[in-house]
C-alpha cells in the first residue's frame, strides 16, 4: 500500500467525514486523556483531513486514547474524533506484522474487578 | 393550426455549457407547427425580447416556445414581452432547460437529448393553448401584521404613515417581542427600551394601527388582496377598555409565585399581572393557570380593589373576523432549548445563564434592578466565562445547522459592558470563529479585545462542572495547544435562535412555504427577499433567518414599501387559469368542493334543456374564478373528469406526456 491507499484506508476505517470538521477544538476541550497525548484528538482529525500520515503514525497518543467517546458524543460536526483514533491504531497495529493481542485471547486474562467500559474498549482496540 | 415559434436560450453558459443549444434550436424546426426557431445569448435581455417580438410580427406566429429557466424566473417577462408583440400572453410556454436539465447533467449528449425533449414538450402542449383573458379582483385596503415585535411594530408604523390602516396581531399581552427584553444594542450600545419604547408608543397613538394583542390568527381564507382573517383575542379576564395600568392589582394579588416570562423566568411575579412597566397596551393580564379565583372560585381580590372594575373572570376567548388586502410575517424567535446540551451543566447550575437571561440580569428593570449579580448567591461574579455556538453550526442533532448571526456581537457587547461597568471582572470567550461582518462591526468586537482586555480563546468547551462552589470551565485553547480549565463565577452561553415554533401553523394557514429549520422561505434569495412566494404575504424579521435589528428595521420597512405598492392599486389582475367544469358531465357529487382549499367551488340548481320541450334541474359546481388559485386538486378529485383547469388542461398534459414518451 502506498501512502495514498493507507490514508483512504484510514479514512474508511474511522467511518466519519475528516472534511465536516470546523475547527472547534470541542474534542480536545472535553478529552479526558489530554495531558498524554502527544497529539490530540482535534490534530488527529487535521492530520489526516490535511493527508500528514507520517505524523499520525509517529504519534503515541493513539495507545492514550481511553476509548470513552467523550469526543463523538459532543462533538457539534459528528466528525467522530475518537474513530479517527481507532482507526489510526488499527492501521498501525496491521503494519506491525499483526503482533498484537488476540482477541480471543483476552478473555482468558479477564479480572473480575475490571471495568466493563475498559473491556468493550479493549474488544474494540484489539477485535480488528 | 398553430404557427410556433421556438427560442432557446443559452443563459450566458448556464445552459450552453452543457445543452448543445445550436443544435436543440435546428432539429426543433423539423416538428410540426414550428414555423420559427434561433438561439439567443441571453433571451431575457432587451436584444432577446426584440427578437421574439419581431419573429411574432414577421412570422405571424400564434404560439411561442422558450427554452430558458423556471417559468417561476421569467415567464412573466416572456409572456409581457409576447403581449407587446400583439400576442395574446397565454401562448407562451417555458421549457425549462436550466433548472431541470443543465444544472442538473453533466454529460453534454444527453442533456442535449433531454432538452429536445422538453422543448418537444412544450411544443405539445402549445398546440393546444387558447387565449385566456386575466380578470379583476378588487384589493380590500388593509393591511395586517402577525407579531408585534421590532419588525413587526416598523412595519406596521411604515404602512400607517402611508394612510392604510394596519391590524398588529400579537400572541402576548404586550407588543415589544425580543427587543424589549434586551438590554444594550450594539454596535452603538443604546438603550434597547429607549428606542423601542418611543416606537411602540407611536404604535398605540396611531389612529391607524389597530393593536390586538394577546390574540393569535385561528383562520385564513381568500388570495392576495382579499384575505379573510379569523382572530383569537384569548381571554386575558380584564377589560381592555376599562383597565387604566394603575396596577393596584398587582399589588393585592395574593398568587406571586408565577414565574415571570419577561424577566426570563429569573424571579416571580403575580397572577394578575402587566408584563412590564412601559407594556403596551398597558393593561394587565390574568395568567389563568395561576389565578386562585379561577381555580378555585374563591379570592376575587383583584376585582374588589380594581376601582375602574375591569376585572371579568366569566370571559371567554373570542374571536373577530377582518378582511385585509396584505399580510406581513414578523412571528420573530425565541432561543433554543438546551437541555441536551448537559456538558454546559445549564440544568444543574444557577450560575450558567444562557445571554437572553444575562440581558435580563443586566437591565435597570430586570430582576436584580441592573446590578449584576449571580442567581445563586446574589454575589458580584469575578470571573465570567462566555461560551459560543451553544447550539448554532451544530450538525450532531443537538442544536442548529446554521450560525445563529448574532451571538459574537451580543457576547462582545456583554463582555464589553461588563468591563465597563465592574473593571474588576475577568472576562473569558470562547470561540470558534469570531463572525462580525456589518459596519462597525468588526470594529466593535476589537474594541472589546484591544480597549476593554476581554480575554478571547480560540476553542471550544468540553465541560463545565461544579467543583467547591467554582463553575471549572473546561476547554481547548487552541492557538496554544493546551487544555485549559477557568474557575469562573458565571458561565453565559451563547445560546442558539431558532424561529418562534407558532409561525409553523400560520406558515400552515398562509400556505407559506417553509424551510427545515422553521425559517419562512422568500420568494428569491436576492431578488424578492421580503416576498413569500405566496402572493400578497410578506416576510419581516428573524421569521425570514436569522438577522440582527439594524437589519431586521430595514427588511420591516421593505416589507412596508411592498404592502404600500400593493394596497395603493385598486384592482388585481387575477389568474385566468382557473377550473370550470363540464356541466353536462358534472353529477353533483361535491368531491371537488371538499378538496378546494380555497372554498372556490359551490353548488348550483340549473335547468338544462332534455329535448322535446323537456327541461331538467339538476345540480351542478360553480367556479368562483376570483377565488381559485388554480391548483388542479379538483380536476384530479373529479370522478367524472367534468373539472378541467384553463391553460393546463387534461387534453394539454396528456399531450405533454405523450411527447415525453414518444421516442
Amino acid at each position: 500500500m502506498n501512502k495514498q491507499d493507507i490514508l483512504d484506508n484510514i479514512k474508511l476505517l474511522s467511518g466519519t467525514d475528516v472534511k465536516k470538521c470546523m475547527k472547534c477544538g470541542k474534542c480536545s476541550g472535553r478529552c479526558p486523556a489530554f495531558k498524554d497525548m502527544d497529539i490530540k484528538p482535534h490534530q488527529f482529525v487535521n492530520y489526516l483531513a490535511e493527508g500528514k500520515l507520517d505524523k499520525l503514525m509517529e504519534s503515541k497518543a493513539f495507545w492514550s486514547c481511553l476509548s470513552c467517546m467523550a469526543c463523538v458524543e459532543r462533538c457539534p460536526r459528528d466528525v467522530a474524533p475518537q474513530g479517527v483514533i481507532e482507526a489510526v491504531r488499527a492501521t498501525f497495529v496491521g503494519m506491525q506484522n499483526n503482533n498484537g493481542i488476540k482477541a480471543e485471547d483476552i478473555p482468558p486474562m479477564i479480572d473480575e474487578t475490571v471495568p466493563q467500559q475498559l473491556l468493550v474498549s479493549a474488544y474494540r482496540k484489539y477485535n480488528k | 393550426m398553430q404557427r410556433i415559434g421556438v427560442f432557446i436560450c443559452w443563459c450566458g453558459s448556464n445552459i450552453a455549457a452543457t445543452v448543445d443549444v445550436e443544435r436543440v434550436a435546428a432539429a426543433i424546426k423539423a416538428e410540426p407547427g414550428v414555423v420559427f426557431s434561433a438561439d439567443y445569448q441571453y433571451m431575457c435581455s432587451e436584444n432577446g425580447q426584440q427578437l421574439i417580438k419581431n419573429a411574432i410580427k414577421e412570422h405571424s406566429l400564434t404560439g411561442v416556445v422558450i427554452g430558458s429557466c423556471s417559468p417561476r424566473m421569467h415567464e412573466a417577462t416572456f409572456r409581457k414581452a409576447a403581449a407587446s408583440a400583439g400576442l395574446n400572453p397565454y401562448m407562451v410556454e417555458i421549457a425549462n432547460l436550466r433548472e431541470q436539465c443543465s444544472w442538473i447533467h453533466k454529460e453534454k449528449e444527453e442533456a442535449t437529448e433531454k432538452a429536445l425533449v422538453l422543448v418537444r414538450t412544450a411544443i405539445a402542449k402549445v398546440r393546444l393553448n387558447a387565449p385566456l383573458t386575466e380578470g379583476e379582483s378588487p384589493v380590500i385596503k388593509r393591511a395586517l401584521v402577525i407579531g408585534g415585535g421590532i419588525a413587526g411594530i416598523q412595519a406596521a408604523l411604515d404602512i400607517a404613515e402611508a394612510g392604510y390602516p394596519v391590524d398588529i396581531v400579537e400572541k402576548n399581552a404586550t407588543i415589544g417581542g425580543r427587543m424589549a427584553q434586551l438590554d444594550k444594542t450594539f454596535p452603538t450600545l443604546d438603550c434597547s427600551a429607549c428606542i423601542l419604547t418611543p416606537k411602540m408608543v407611536d404604535c398605540a397613538q396611531n389612529e391607524k394601527i389597530d393593536i390586538l394583542s394577546y390574540s393569535e390568527v385561528e383562520d385564513v381564507k381568500g388570495f392576495v388582496g382579499n384575505f379573510t382573517v379569523k382572530i383569537r383575542r384569548k381571554a386575558r379576564y380584564v377589560d381592555e377598555t376599562k383597565c387604566t395600568g394603575c396596577k393596584i392589582c398587582m399589588t393585592k394579588c395574593p398568587s406571586k409565585k408565577g414565574l415571570d416570562e419577561f424577566n426570563m423566568k429569573l424571579n416571580t411575579r403575580t397572577a394578575i399581572h402587566i408584563p412590564f412597566a412601559q407594556a403596551i397596551p398597558n393593561v394587565a393580564v390574568i395568567d389563568p393557570e395561576q389565578c386562585i379565583k379561577l381555580k378555585t372560585g374563591k379570592c376575587g381580590i383583584c376585582q374588589k380593589f380594581c376601582g375602574a372594575g375591569a376585572i371579568d373572570y366569566t370571559m371567554k376567548d373570542s374571536f373577530v373576523e377582518r378582511q385585509y388586502g396584505a399580510i406581513v410575517v414578523a412571528t420573530g424567535f425565541k432561543p433554543i432549548n438546551i437541555d441536551a446540551f448537559n456538558e454546559y451543566g445549564y440544568n444543574d447550575n444557577a450560575d450558567v445563564v444562557t445571554s437572553l437571561e444575562l440581558e435580563r440580569l443586566m437591565n435597570a428593570a430586570g430582576p436584580t434592578n441592573g446590578v449584576l449579580l449571580r442567581p445563586s448567591d446574589k454575589t458580584h461574579p469575578k470571573v465570567i466565562t462566555f461560551i459560543q455556538c451553544v447550539g448554532s453550526r451544530d450538525v450532531s442533532g443537538c442544536g442548529k445547522p446554521y450560525c445563529s448571526k448574532i451571538c459574537c456581537m451580543y457576547t462582545a457587547k456583554h463582555a464589553m459592558l461588563i468591563r465597563e461597568k465592574y473593571p474588576d471582572t475577568e472576562v473569558h470567550v470562547f470561540y470558534i470563529d469570531v463572525r462580525t461582518p456589518g459596519k462597525n462591526y468588526d470594529e466593535f468586537y476589537r474594541r472589546a479585545v484591544e480597549q476593554y482586555d476581554v480575554d478571547y480563546i480560540k476553542g471550544m468547551v468540553g465541560k463545565v462542572y461544579n467543583e467547591n462552589g467554582k463553575l471549572m470551565v473546561q476547554g481547548s485553547d487552541l492557538l496554544n495547544n493546551e487544555q485549559i480549565v477557568i474557575p469562573s463565577d458565571l458561565v453565559v452561553l451563547a445560546t442558539a435562535i431558532e424561529p418562534e415554533p407558532s409561525v409553523r401553523k400560520i406558515a400552515t394557514l398562509l400556505t407559506a412555504s417553509i424551510d427545515t429549520n422553521n425559517f419562512l422561505n422568500e420568494s428569491h434569495p436576492k431578488l424578492r427577499p421580503v416576498e413569500s412566494p405566496t402572493a400578497g404575504v410578506f416576510l419581516a424579521g428573524v421569521c425570514q433567518g436569522p438577522k440582527d435589528i439594524p437589519e431586521t428595521v430595514s427588511q420591516a420597512s421593505a416589507c412596508a414599501a411592498k404592502v404600500i405598492g400593493l394596497l395603493a392599486k385598486d384592482k388585481l389582475k387575477t389568474n385566468p387559469c382557473v377550473a370550470h367544469p363540464n356541466e353536462m358531465m358534472c353529477n353533483g357529487c361535491s368531491q371537488c368542493a371538499d378538496v378546494c382549499a380555497y372554498g372556490a367551488i359551490t353548488y348550483v340548481d340549473k335547468e338544462f334543456r332534455l329535448g322535446g320541450g323537456k327541461t331538467e334541474v339538476r345540480r351542478v359546481a360553480s367556479v368562483n374564478p376570483a377565488v381559485c388559485q388554480g391548483c388542479g386538486a379538483c380536476t384530479v378529485t373529479c370522478p367524472s373528469g367534468a373539472m378541467d383547469l384553463s391553460g393546463f388542461s387534461s387534453k394539454q398534459i396528456m399531450s405533454e406526456v405523450e411527447a415525453i414518451c414518444k421516442k
